[in-house]
């Protein structure tokens, strides 16, 4: 299956949002070349800002562009988008609602060598828990384009998570991308593992085993994790009574986080939740660093085992 | 150069502002007096002088702007809003309290004429950058104004948007210092000195202007030197006293975040009579 990294889908996605709406504007702190809002830059200069090293400026400016009527997508690593800016995302973009975008690149464990201190493992839940911020996790370049178009249609503050590796084109180009709605891809009555970003293709390889060996699992796309898709949570949570969540992300107030408390509130089954186990990260190769975290297809299938076996017992 | 009867209609709309401001805060129970009184002469010359505006239109894409990054000095911007029509003067009285849109610390979302939401040290600045970016980009000749305090630029996020500011040559940027010499912990010199302030700004690129920020002639003046500058953004350094008008408020750190009680109210009025 071919392989396109999110961020470079971002990159051609703006190209295209430049061209067709003046207002757009993107903003990058000192990595544009990693984060690919280069290309923007060289075509629009007049409406790229390079912000330096200085995310905490580049976001308050962003509020300021948004409030004089701009569309700014502001892009860094997603560690420092969202961890060394959280409070100006707090409070001059989310707290007045402003229609600024936070498109960051270089999530999770797979950034690779450069270790812990640059893999963000909290951002979903940082963007998550504030009021009125829409999070996007696309899982590959299709549903990346979809992302940023729908971002960019809509009023007030987004966040969109991108990774750096090249991840499976999974999705067809007439794909029907909607805001807060999961894609089901494959369907299965025995379980269900909610899947988001690159975890979204193993989620289908580790459901093809599961096939082989008896067991139905369906599989979700959550390329929105706020507002979540709680009619798709809950009906999985009824018709399956057993569930799985799986992210390049701590399990704490991520994914795994949003999809518990909809079931615990609602339909309580057991939910078992796939990601780093309140750990940071470190230095390696992408594919080792995974296989390091359990973010694997084969872990997957002993996680769908695990709930298979909590949702016995009950 | 203004005249002086226009000085003295200014004078006396800041005295009208520091009325709001004992009232709004007395009746509140809470707020910052200090710091909404040392600014109150700067606020008046913008809001009643300079900045052209619409009340009925908030949204008027060509209005100048304001943004008050020392944003517990809300009681100050309110009182400028309503005086200016915003909203009744009446609804001053409902500062800080439950439902209000007179928020502790000024919100865009509810209070027409608030540019930005602020009250989090540090962060106005960065905004009226790009709303000055914006302005550039859209081909209007509008101008934003920030206001400043002395404790704030100890923040670092200031001088990473004193730098944008510089290195975008937003010369429709003037910004003002209100240099109380004050903050919460006790005077600024003290608790982490920002000095030399004026040296700081120039070296960061900035067009650098100090004057008396109570002498309404020279803030007029300043303004109007800091509009005819091209290629930089401006900074006026405005030497004020922390609770200027009220006797037993003037220098006293104290009357940072403490509202008057009802007796300390009357005496405060009589003063600004």
């Amino acid at each position: 299956m071919k392989k396109v990294a999110t961020r470079e889908a971002y990159g051609e996605a703006l190209l295209e949002l430049g061209r067709e709406n003046p207002d757009v504007v993107v903003l990058d702190a000192d990595l544009a070349k990693s984060t690919k809002t280069f290309d923007f830059g060289k075509h629009f200069p007049e409406r790229f800002f390079d912000m330096g090293i200085a995310e905490q400026n580049m976001i308050g400016t962003a509020a300021g562009l948004a409030a004089a009527g701009k569309i700014p997508f502001c892009s860094s690593f997603a560690i420092f988008a969202t961890g060394r800016a959280f409070e100006q995302v707090r409070n001059s973009v989310a707290y007045p609602h402003l229609n600024v975008k936070i498109a960051a690149s270089h999530a999770g464990v797979t950034v690779g060598e450069d270790g812990g201190s640059h893999q963000s493992v909290e951002d979903i839940a940082l963007m998550r828990v504030l009021p009125g911020m829409t999070v996007f996790v696309p899982a590959d370049a299709v549903e990346t384009r979809a992302a940023v178009r729908a971002a960019a249609g809509m009023n007030g503050p987004v966040y969109i998570r991108l990774g750096r590796p090249g991840v499976p084109v999974l999705h067809e180009q007439s794909l029907d991308f909607k805001p807060g709605r999961a894609i089901k891809l494959r369907d299965g009555g025995d379980a269900a593992i909610f899947a988001t970003g690159i975890m979204v293709s193993m989620a289908l390889e580790a459901a093809e085993i599961l096939t082989g060996e008896g067991i139905g699992v369906r599989v979700l796309d959550m390329h929105t994790i706020k507002p979540l898709d709680e009619a798709a949570v809950l009906q999985a949570a009824k018709e399956t009574g057993a569930i799985v969540t799986a992210e390049e992300h701590s399990i704490i107030g991520g994914l795994g986080g949003a999809v518990a408390e909809t079931v615990c509130a609602s339909h309580p089954v057991p939910v078992y939740r796939v990601g780093l186990s309140d750990v940071f990260g470190e230095s390696g190769k992408p594919a080792e660093l995974l296989e390091r975290f359990g973010l694997t297809p084969a872990r997957l299938v002993t996680a769908v085992q695990e709930v298979l076996k909590q949702k016995a017992a009950l | 150069m203004a005249t002086q009867e226009e000085i003295t209609r200014l004078e006396e709309k800041a005295r009208q502002l520091r009325r709001h401001i004992i009232r709004m805060t007395g009746a509140a129970g809470s707020g910052h007096p200090g710091g909404s009184l040392s600014a109150a002469d700067i606020v008046a010359a913008l809001y009643f002088h300079f900045l052209c505006l619409d009340p009925a239109r908030p949204d008027w894409p060509d209005r100048d702007r304001f943004v008050l990054s020392k944003g517990h000095a809300a009681p100050v911007l309110y009182a400028a809003l309503a005086e200016r029509g915003y909203f009744p003067v009446d609804e001053l009285l409902t500062l800080r309290r439950l439902g209000s849109r007179l928020q502790g610390h000024p919100d865009m979302k509810h209070l027409p004429g608030v540019e930005m939401s602020t009250g989090s040290l540090g962060q106005g600045l960065a905004a009226a950058n790009g709303m000055a970016l914006a302005g550039r980009l859209d081909g209007r000749d509008y101008r934003v104004y920030a206001l400043l305090g002395d404790g704030e630029i100890q923040e670092g996020m200031i001088w990473e948007a004193a730098m944008a500011a510089a290195h975008y040559k937003l010369d429709h940027v003037t910004a003002f210092l209100d240099h109380n010499g004050f903050q919460i912990d006790g005077p600024t010199r003290q608790v982490m000195s920002p000095e030399p302030v004026a040296d700081k700004w120039r070296a960061f690129g900035w067009d650098v202007q100090v004057i008396d920020g109570h002498d309404m002639a020279a803030i007029l003046q300043a303004v109007e030197k800091a509009r005819a500058v091209t290629g930089r953004p401006q900074m006026i350094v405005a030497e004020t006293v922390k609770g200027k008008g009220c006797s037993f408020m003037e220098n006293q750190v104290g009357w940072h975040g403490v509202a008057p009680k009802p007796d300390e109210v009357e005496r405060a009025l009589a003063e600004l009579a």
